[in-house]
């Protein structure tokens, strides 16, 4: 069973001079399914860079278990860590399938070619995500939500235990975001992964993580269970607008909606 | 449920069937020019050079060296720079993912132009050598300004190539103003635009092992260009070192390129279009790409060259108004059938 853990420690991080992330305090155990909300700018795509090498803070420490991600190379990283990017464009002219086996890089020479086995690993992602019967179109002829899930497959191949999501669900309809969230909540159920996921939707957040982390301006401002962080002070405080909420009919988690009078 | 491309298990045989073709090309190349020689008398003539073989000659001995001092060393540098600035130009297209890059994006012309001026200007003799060194440290400089802002993105080289690469024409220019003599001039214009016709074995011999190692390389590196499509945040996701990886293509790219030149001049367009029309007819896997272009770009300018040779024969065109003037309108053809399979 999968016991990795990623956890950053008081990490900062900035642009040239201009600060996003200030003493992060962050952890995602195996089995969890966490999100990460705050309004534009608060620095949530900064962490999930942070969180993957592609920045390295100026001060604090990204542990994946014992291991600081600085004293790992890319390729040992992508064996444990995939990443779900934010609205993926993806090139032209490959088919769905190519895209699902480059998961397999993280686990070939730079020399190699895919053997049977990663080819079979790949169908078993497409599989799991509902995109076998696209692998041989085009990804640039494919709708928004397959294309989303074929990069879902596509971190699938890479056998991660930790997967961070950012904004999974931006720019598709309703029908799509619950698809993308279902999967996501089965991957993190089914497989035991470490699931980190950037939301722009509260009640989407609420509905489908254990715990919420809320930024503000590169702050954890509030961390804790749907119910603790999805609160009208606490909304305010971070989103200056005053908020309703109320509890989901079905299962009492909270709701924000705003009140028009 | 299907692909606008030509199946993937076809792939070799495509690749055997264009070797094919470069050497049919080649082998036609040789009969035509000012003494035609028919295809059976060069099949004799070229037999009767192998050991063993006792073949009375019919011909006249002028021909041997028709075939095998000028023609066979003079095509065999055309298909060798081809394929060099074909792979080149695949290359950087894929590294910088910019339609418009070809072989002389990072400096490698600009540096070539005013290495070969200065040994021309100067009369050091040695132009190949000074084009090279030129190429070299042009791309060198211009990578390490690249650098200089911390990560190289491509736009940053692109950005520093076509700076870098205006001031060393202002320099080539200014040099070749200053310059008293009409002749020179004229020789620096000429070697710009590049031609084969003093092409020799022993430029073949010189060209041979920069192509192979630079060659090498970027085959086997043709599965971290596909990533490299990703963007290079996706690519270091997924466990590609991008900044090592952009290293070793540039470095090994502008080396085959360099030899090119230094060989042959600058000659445009072919690393430009060939890459493009092999990845809107078959797709943009550099396992494929990279080796399509480089034998269909060696066939294009074994034709180019014939052209160059014989159109105007006896005198010359630069091979590089060949290159354009055919190729342009086939790659708009190209561009007009197959947009849709691009957006």
């Amino acid at each position: 069973m999968n016991t990795l853990r990623l956890r950053a420690e008081g990490i900062s991080f900035a642009y040239q001079d201009k600060s996003v992330l200030n003493e992060i305090d962050l952890a995602i155990k195996p089995g969890e399914l966490v999100g990460l909300i705050g309004p534009n700018g608060s620095g949530k795509s900064t962490l999930i860079k942070c969180l993957s090498r592609v920045l390295v803070p100026q001060r604090g420490r990204v542990w994946l278990d014992g291991h600081t991600l600085a004293s790992l190379d890319p390729q040992q990283i992508a064996r444990h860590i995939a990443v779900v990017p934010q609205a993926v464009e993806l090139p032209p002219g490959f088919t769905a399938f190519e895209i699902v086996l480059m998961g397999r890089v993280p686990h070939l020479d730079w020399w190699q070619n895919e053997n049977a086995r990663d080819k079979e690993i790949a169908r078993a992602a497409m599989e799991a995500t509902g995109t076998w019967s696209l692998a041989e179109r085009l990804v640039n002829q494919l709708s928004g939500g397959e294309r989303q899930r074929v990069v879902i497959a596509r971190a699938l191949a890479q056998e991660p235990e930790v997967l961070l999501l950012d904004e999974p669900t931006a720019h598709l309809d309703v029908k799509h975001q619950i698809e993308v969230m279902e999967l996501v909540r089965r991957l993190n159920r089914e497989r035991g992964l470490a699931v980190l996921v950037v939301f722009h939707d509260l009640n989407l957040a609420a509905q489908y993580c254990s715990r919420l982390v809320l930024f503000k301006e590169g702050r954890v401002y509030k961390a804790g269970s749907p119910r603790e962080v999805i609160a009208p002070d606490v909304l305010r405080e971070v989103y200056g607008i005053e908020l309703l909420v109320i509890p989901h009919p079905q299962n009492q988690r909270p709701m924000a909606v705003v009140g028009v009078t | 449920m299907h692909t606008t491309y030509p199946a993937h298990q076809h792939r070799g045989l495509f690749l055997l069937v264009a070797t094919f073709i470069v050497l049919a090309t080649g082998a036609v190349a040789v009969t035509i020019g000012s003494v035609a020689i028919p295809l059976e008398t060069l099949w004799r003539v070229i037999a009767a050079k192998i050991p063993g073989m006792t073949i009375a000659p019919t011909w006249a001995p002028s021909w041997e060296t028709i075939v095998f001092d000028i023609r066979l060393p003079r095509i065999a540098l055309a298909a060798l720079v081809g394929s060099a600035l074909a792979t080149s130009g695949a290359t950087y297209q894929g590294l910088l993912r910019n339609p418009l890059a070809d072989p002389y994006l990072i400096g490698v012309s600009a540096g070539a132009a005013l290495g070969a001026t200065i040994a021309i200007v100067f009369s050091f003799g040695a132009i190949s050598l000074f084009a090279f060194i030129g190429a070299i440290g042009a791309t060198t400089l211009i990578y390490a300004l690249a650098r200089a802002g911390g990560r190289t993105t491509p736009t940053t080289l692109i950005l520093a190539g076509v700076a870098l690469g205006a001031f060393l024409s202002a320099i080539t220019w200014f040099l070749m103003f200053k310059g008293d003599s009409a002749f020179r001039t004229q020789q620096i214009i000429a070697w710009m635009m590049g031609s084969f016709s003093l092409g020799s074995w022993q430029d073949v011999a010189v060209m041979i092992p920069y192509l192979g190692i630079g060659w090498l390389v970027l085959y086997l590196n043709a599965r971290t260009l596909n990533v490299l499509q990703l963007g290079d945040v996706q690519a270091q996701q997924l466990g590609v070192p991008v900044e090592r990886v952009t290293m070793i293509l540039v470095a090994s790219a502008s080396l085959i390129t360099a030899a090119a030149v230094a060989t042959s001049g600058i000659i445009g367009f072919v690393g430009l279009i060939v890459p493009h029309a092999v990845r809107l007819v078959w797709g943009p896997d550099h396992r494929f790409l990279l080796p399509m272009s480089a034998l269909i770009g060696a066939t294009f300018l074994i034709l180019a060259d014939t052209l160059a040779r014989t159109l105007l024969s006896p005198s010359e065109l630069p091979v590089g108004i060949i290159t354009a003037f055919c190729g342009a309108p086939f790659f708009l053809y190209l561009l007009r059938r197959n947009r849709e399979t691009l957006i």
